[in-house]
């Protein structure tokens, strides 16, 4: 942790702004935080309580192991029978942790959680059976404490269903959640006095906040217009100076990067492909072809043998359409399709289109495969795959080239005429 | 055994099927943009527009129209992985 002037003292409340204090938990010896992020300088689980004139709100409370810090600080600022409103805008287990306690010590305090979190309430704590009551806040809705205002945004998948932002009016203080957060533990707490955390910033957003893009530029479009003289993130350092270029960062890292590349009226169709003795290397070639006569279609062709996951998945999350052209060996695709689509994790491929293709020795399970799991990333596959017998005759990449033309065809909404199946014959 | 008509209309695509057939165990096949998570009615990411013949699915169950309320559904949305369909409807994605 960076420990030089020190505001965390343990037991003491930091007031952030004027009747607002953090009484968060320090976790400095952290290094992987929910198995899939690393953080060289640990995290912190912000925790904040308002006072107004008519009582206390608490925001969010921290991880389980970490309730002691917790309550010593929320103890140093106000009572427990002072708590009028206890707020969670997320549920993950960093921040509901220490939620059950709280309850128990506050029994007089009413919960407000997004509208999308009640199941999750509940199934996060099933242990504590008989649950607890609480209230559903939805955008708009506010909570008087006497001459301080909390109103909520409902920011949904930022990053789960349930996600909030809670606003205190009269102070222009934002509490974000995760939205503006990053896993970097630093005591001197404030984003002016902290170390370097840029880079803990954006890596937070790639790889939490990056899958909901779209719902990212939605919440910006909540908060764009409020006043912000702070933000008060669930982890990392509190945003005092400047807090806006926070907002302006996220609206950078959310805009699409290829915009003015590709005409308004232009779809992006990629064909990845990975061949052993160049056959599905032709078939690739052909489904290109095809997949250019169609106008309004850019056609990009990438062997997977000479590039790289990441650069590869920024291109992905640009694209309309995506076609994987693997080989079947030992009956599988090969590796570099998996290791591909498996990393795209962090991409929105919600309804892109996705096509494979492939050639075969004698049991072709590669395009099938590869099918199902362009299905379970959620994209549409309105083409049943192409797999051909070893090396393609012309006559075969003839039918490559239709195959491309199919599915660009189905990128651009020309069907052709209607089809009418039975279902005993779709397979 | 009764047969209904669903036809999908982004991919301007008709099934003929079984009464009691789930949207789920055809849309898939014919390419439909509607799209699937949990498959178990749970998660509400296979929300459909019914554009005709709303009468002619089963009836939500209780956990259908509480995903629904969750996920904010339209008047005329249901989710495809729990909708069996009894006649002749026409749905495409939410």
């Amino acid at each position: 942790m960076n420990s030089r002037d020190d505001l965390t003292t343990p037991g003491k409340a930091v007031e952030v702004a004027p009747g607002v204090h953090w009484i968060g938990a320090m976790d400095p010896d952290l290094r992987t935080f929910d198995i899939i992020l690393k953080t060289a300088n640990g995290t912190t689980y912000n925790s904040y309580l308002v006072r107004g004139d008519d009582g206390v709100a608490v925001i969010d409370t921290v991880k389980a192991g970490f309730q002691g810090e917790f309550f010593a600080r929320l103890e140093s600022v106000a009572d427990y029978s002072e708590i009028r409103t206890i707020v969670l805008n997320h549920l993950e287990p960093d921040h509901s942790g220490a939620l059950p306690e709280l309850m128990r010590r506050a029994p007089q305090a009413s919960l407000y959680i997004s509208k999308r979190a009640t199941s999750m309430l509940k199934a996060l704590l099933k242990p504590n059976q008989g649950g607890f009551e609480y209230q559903r806040a939805d955008t708009g809705d506010r909570i008087e404490l006497g001459g301080r205002t909390l109103r909520f945004l409902h920011t949904p998948f930022l990053h789960w269903p349930d996600t909030q932002c809670t606003y205190l009016e009269e102070e222009g203080v934002l509490f974000s959640g995760d939205i503006f957060g990053c896993h970097y533990c630093d005591s001197r707490l404030f984003n002016d006095r902290a170390g370097d955390f840029r880079f803990s910033f954006d890596y937070y957003y790639a790889h939490i906040m990056r899958p909901f893009k779209s719902h990212v530029r939605e919440a910006l479009a909540l908060i764009g217009p409020l006043k912000l003289n702070l933000v008060a993130p669930a982890h990392g350092p509190v945003l005092r100076d400047r807090p806006r270029r926070y907002v302006n960062r996220y609206r950078e890292l959310s805009a699409p990067s290829i915009d003015a590349e590709m005409g308004e009226d232009e779809r992006s169709f990629l064909i990845f492909y990975m061949s052993s003795y160049g056959n599905t290397a032709r078939m690739a070639e052909s489904v290109a072809d095809g997949a250019e006569s169609v106008a309004g279609v850019r056609i990009s062709l990438y062997d997977l043998e000479g590039g790289e996951v990441e650069p590869f998945a920024d291109l992905i999350e640009e694209a309309d359409a995506l076609a994987f052209g693997s080989p079947t060996i030992n009956g599988d695709a090969v590796k570099p399709v998996w290791d591909l689509l498996s990393s795209l994790t962090v991409i929105d491929l919600r309804g892109k289109v996705g096509a494979a293709f492939g050639s075969y020795g004698w049991s072709g399970e590669a395009v099938s495969m590869v099918e199902d799991r362009l299905r379970g990333l959620k994209l549409r596959v309105p083409v049943q795959g192409k797999r051909i017998k070893l090396v393609p005759t012309e006559d075969e990449l003839e039918e490559c080239r239709s195959f491309g033309r199919q599915v660009a065809q189905a990128l651009v909404g020309e069907g052709g005429a209607s089809r009418v199946f039975d279902m005993a014959d779709l397979g | 055994m009764a047969k209904a008509k669903v036809t999908f209309q982004d991919i301007d695509t008709t099934v003929n099927v079984p009464a009691g057939t789930r949207v789920i165990e055809i849309s898939e096949k014919v390419g439909s943009g509607i799209i699937y998570g949990c498959r178990e009615g749970d998660c509400g990411t296979c929300m459909m527009q019914v554009v005709e013949g709303w009468n002619n699915l089963t009836e939500p169950s209780v956990l259908e129209e509480k995903i629904l309320k969750e996920n904010m559904a339209g008047r005329h949305n249901r989710l495809a992985c729990q909708a069996q369909v009894l006649g002749d409807i026409a749905v495409k994605p939410a």
